[in-house]
């Protein structure tokens, strides 16, 4: 008898989750309401059941997040008992920083990155789960489990711990972190197939419904409330469109879809030919620049 | 993402909830590939990547437009540059770091560690092998096997690496010679025997051109076997750890309410069954295993590697570290330990030094007692060493402040590791794969430290006995010439002109090769003493000192 791969990568995440919660003194959950963290989630509860997750979750809210995510967010915290977080960087906001206005690589530097150090900083969390996976773009693929960051938080690639075995060295100094990335060994289809064998809930946008949505440079924008800015020209259309990541909805492109179902989700990802990146507009700025974010302190 | 063939895809298209209830019995291979600097690894890996249809169309337009800019592939898509990640990387056209990639077909999930083959990144390829069941060793068919391979494949053994894929790439270059093949695999073979690599596949490929990748070659017909990505999906893995025995390592104490107390872990070995008698260590203490939880229901029992929590009938003291087995199969519980290390840091290992080690759920605090010796990565002789630097690799003895719960590596690879952590800067500095426990007598004197120090663990420290090497008081030139030579091979040699004999005894003492220029008739005293004949040359004096046991 042996263990399937998703029973394998499921003990795997649990042995990192368990690990962190044994060695730091205040470990933090990233809650980013998407289908990653939902099964991150769903593994920290496997971690520590029957009792509550030993550390609380943390939502870095750019204010520009899709209303149904928010909505679903509460909720999910609420019903599970789950000690929620959520810190936005109010500073560039109140100077009047917005997704259209600046181009995306500043916007997310800003409002994501910078939000996230500050609500570390904020609540003093020593160790940040993140449900980052190695298949999603090149330079994760090199990104350990256990993610070391000095005190600006900033990710040398040139400088990082040997990551042997299953033996993670979580000694940090006083005002060091880590990053850790209990999924780094799992790849979109393994997420797509764990949520749909376990029932895990996750928010309506990544199935297919009439929405509201403008083509804006080749992607489709949803008008998901009155702070979207239309460019002349640009009328609202009626499309069945689903998304395949979640972020800032200015930012993130939908795709035309008639799934409905997690099987039909995974149907159409199987046999679709673009990646799942490719509707986020903020990886596509430069080349690299995934690389250059995480230097500067991105998950 | 078309990464399945055509039949799959329309059961895919067809009926979505039968190929997922398909996808539930795969089983996961992590390999490692090896391999030189421009032998075409990360075109291998590319290609595997790219013909089992993995890489999605705007990933496949990039790769078009990068290929015509930057490629080394002559007008063909360039795959190595769907692998090669890091902006430093594609400045310099190699690969600096570990990178996992990841594929599937209809059989396995695969997990690629992605390894460089520079010389100064040993520690990125036993990083790699340290959770690869099977290693993919490139040879270059137009240079055969090099001390690369060498080293690639000696580290993979010494990670406890069984299946081995001697891939011999670019046969296009060499016109698809089966002679040229077979030359190189008789080569490999001889070196395979000595390393004690048992499972050896041998392949001709061309990752460029895509033989025998994902497809059998058309221009190597006189090549029966399967092409790579089918050996990769249907090699058996020796899995026996399943079978072998019990081993728990407490990771986590679980206590929600007064009523419930269970220790979380992951299944390092073996098997462990509801109603199973097992004894918690250090302590010894024994009790029933009363429930397995997980938060999809009791279990009866658990395998490796899974993690769940037990909880057990008896009130008994557990904590984070300690470890539940069987009372039949104990592992070895010593403070001292004998091991291989792999040195990760430009600071050297030096005897005397200490250092945190994580082993398991343990972190504590280990003394190096004893370097004995360092293997030559590349022809793997060994040699007596003092310290260990980066990428060097070393048998030596550590003193824990705390026993050790351990078996030797090669029988269990979850108990028989551990690493370095430096106490100042945090870092990870080697890693450590147990041998054995230590013997008695080196373990207490590290640990005690109040005992003098025995002429035989100077031996251990020095790698050479005491000596004094007698020669003429004009034989200036050959005492250097030996003294350089004694010292470059990691051994402490000095010389000593004529007027200084007086200073023999005291270097012996300190258990030092003493180059004696002497005047006749002078009178040296050394236990032992090789006196050097006119017409003698270092080679033959180094001879006469092995013949003498003087070096180790």
């Amino acid at each position: 008898m042996a263990l399937t791969h998703l029973q394998q990568l499921e003990a795997e995440s649990i042995h990192v989750i368990r690990e962190v919660a044994a060695e730091f003194d205040n470990p933090v959950m990233l809650y980013s309401i998407g289908k990653d963290s939902a099964v991150m989630v769903r593994l920290a509860q496997k971690a520590f059941a029957p009792g509550k997750l030993p550390f609380p979750l943390l939502h870095v809210d750019t204010t520009w997040k899709f209303r149904e995510m928010v909505t679903f967010r509460d909720a999910f915290c609420r019903e599970n008992g789950f000690d929620l977080r959520v810190h936005t960087n109010r500073e560039p906001e109140a100077a009047g920083m917005n997704p259209f206005d600046h181009d995306s690589q500043t916007y997310t530097t800003v409002m994501k990155t910078h939000g996230l150090v500050q609500a570390l900083g904020k609540w003093g969390f020593d160790a940040a789960f993140g449900g980052a996976r190695r298949d999603e773009e090149k330079s994760r693929a090199k990104e350990r489990v256990y993610s070391f960051r000095d005190r600006l938080s900033q990710w040398d690639p040139k400088n990082q711990r040997p990551e042997l075995w299953n033996l993670y060295n979580g000694r940090i100094h006083k005002g060091e972190s880590i990053r850790v990335f209990p999924l780094s060994n799992w790849t979109e289809l393994d997420v797509w197939q764990y949520i749909h064998l376990e029932s895990i809930p996750i928010v309506p946008l990544y199935f297919a419904a009439v929405r509201p949505v403008v083509e804006r440079d080749g992607a489709l924008i949803m008008v998901d409330d009155d702070r979207m800015r239309l460019r002349p020209g640009e009328v609202p259309m009626q499309k069945r469109v689903r998304f395949r990541t979640l972020g800032c909805y200015p930012l993130t492109g939908a795709i035309e879809s008639s799934a409905v179902t997690l099987p039909e989700i995974i149907r159409e990802m199987l046999l679709t030919r673009n990646s799942e990146r490719q509707g986020r507009m903020i990886d596509h700025d430069e080349k690299g620049s995934m690389e250059t974010k995480k230097r500067e302190g991105y998950f | 993402m078309i990464h399945e063939p055509l039949d799959e895809r329309e059961l895919i298209d067809r009926d979505i909830e039968a190929y997922l209830a398909l996808q539930q019995k795969k089983e996961i291979l992590r390999f490692l590939t090896a391999g030189s600097v421009d032998d075409g690894k990360s075109t291998l890996i590319g290609r595997l990547l790219h013909d089992s249809h993995m890489v999605y169309d705007d990933q496949l337009d990039a790769l078009r437009k990068d290929s015509a800019k930057k490629s080394s592939a002559g007008g063909e898509v360039d795959y190595s540059l769907l692998v090669d990640g890091l902006l430093s990387e594609r400045e310099q056209g190699i690969t600096i770091d570990v990178a996992y990639r990841y594929f599937a077909t209809e059989k396995r999930k695969f997990i690629i560690a992605d390894t460089p083959g520079h010389e100064q990144y040993t520690r990125n390829m036993a990083t790699g092998a340290s959770t690869a069941d099977l290693a993919i060793i490139l040879i270059d068919a137009r240079y055969g096997v090099l001390s690369q391979t060498r080293r690639h494949s000696f580290i993979a053994s010494l990670l406890g690496i069984r299946h081995v894929v001697a891939a011999v790439n670019k046969m296009d270059l060499r016109g698809y010679d089966q002679a040229v093949f077979e030359g190189i695999c008789a080569d490999y073979a001889a070196f395979a025997a000595k390393l004690g690599l048992r499972d050896v596949h041998y392949l001709p490929l061309s990752a460029l051109k895509g033989d025998n990748v994902v497809t059998r070659s058309e221009s190597m017909p006189w090549y029966q076997g399967p092409p790579l990505l089918e050996y990769l999906e249907t090699v058996p893995i020796a899995r026996d750890q399943h079978t072998s025995a019990l081993r728990f390592p407490v990771q986590y104490v679980l206590r929600p309410d007064l009523d419930f107390r269970g220790f979380s872990g992951t299944v390092a070995s073996g098997v462990i069954r509801r109603g199973d008698r097992v004894h918690s260590l250090p302590s010894g203490r024994a009790s029933t295993v009363a429930r397995i939880v997980t938060r999809d229901g009791d279990l009866e029992e658990a395998i490796a590697p899974m993690a769940v929590t037990v909880t057990l009938a008896d009130e008994i003291d557990v904590s984070r570290g300690d470890m539940l087995v069987h009372g039949d199969a104990l592992p070895h519980v010593s403070r001292g330990v004998e091991a291989m290390v792999v040195w990760m840091h430009e600071t050297e290992l030096r005897p005397g030094a200490s250092y945190l080690i994580k082993h398991g759920t343990k972190v504590v605090s280990a003394e190096v007692t004893a370097i004995h010796e360092r293997v030559d990565v590349n022809t793997q002789d060994r040699h007596p060493a003092r310290s260990l630097g980066l990428n060097d690799i070393g048998r030596v003895t550590l003193t824990a402040a705390r026993p050790l719960l351990f078996d030797a590596y090669a029988d269990n690879r979850a108990t028989g590791a551990f690493i370095f952590i430096d106490r100042l800067t945090n870092g990870t500095y080697g890693a450590g794969m147990i041998l054995a426990p230590a013997a008695a007598d080196a373990a207490e004197g590290g640990a005690e430290g109040a005992r003098g120090v025995t002429a035989a663990e100077r031996l251990r420290r020095l790698g050479h006995k005491a000596a004094a090497v007698v020669l003429g008081a004009g034989a200036e030139g050959l005492a250097y010439a030996l003294e350089r030579r004694l010292w470059d091979e990691g051994f402490s040699a000095h010389v000593i002109g004529p007027r200084e004999a007086g200073a023999v005894p005291v270097c012996q003492a300190l258990g030092m090769i003493s180059i004696v220029l002497a005047e006749p008739g002078a009178e040296i005293e050394a236990s032992t003493q090789v006196v050097v004949e006119d017409g003698a040359t270092v080679e033959s004096v180094l001879k006469e000192l092995r013949a003498r046991g003087v070096l180790g």
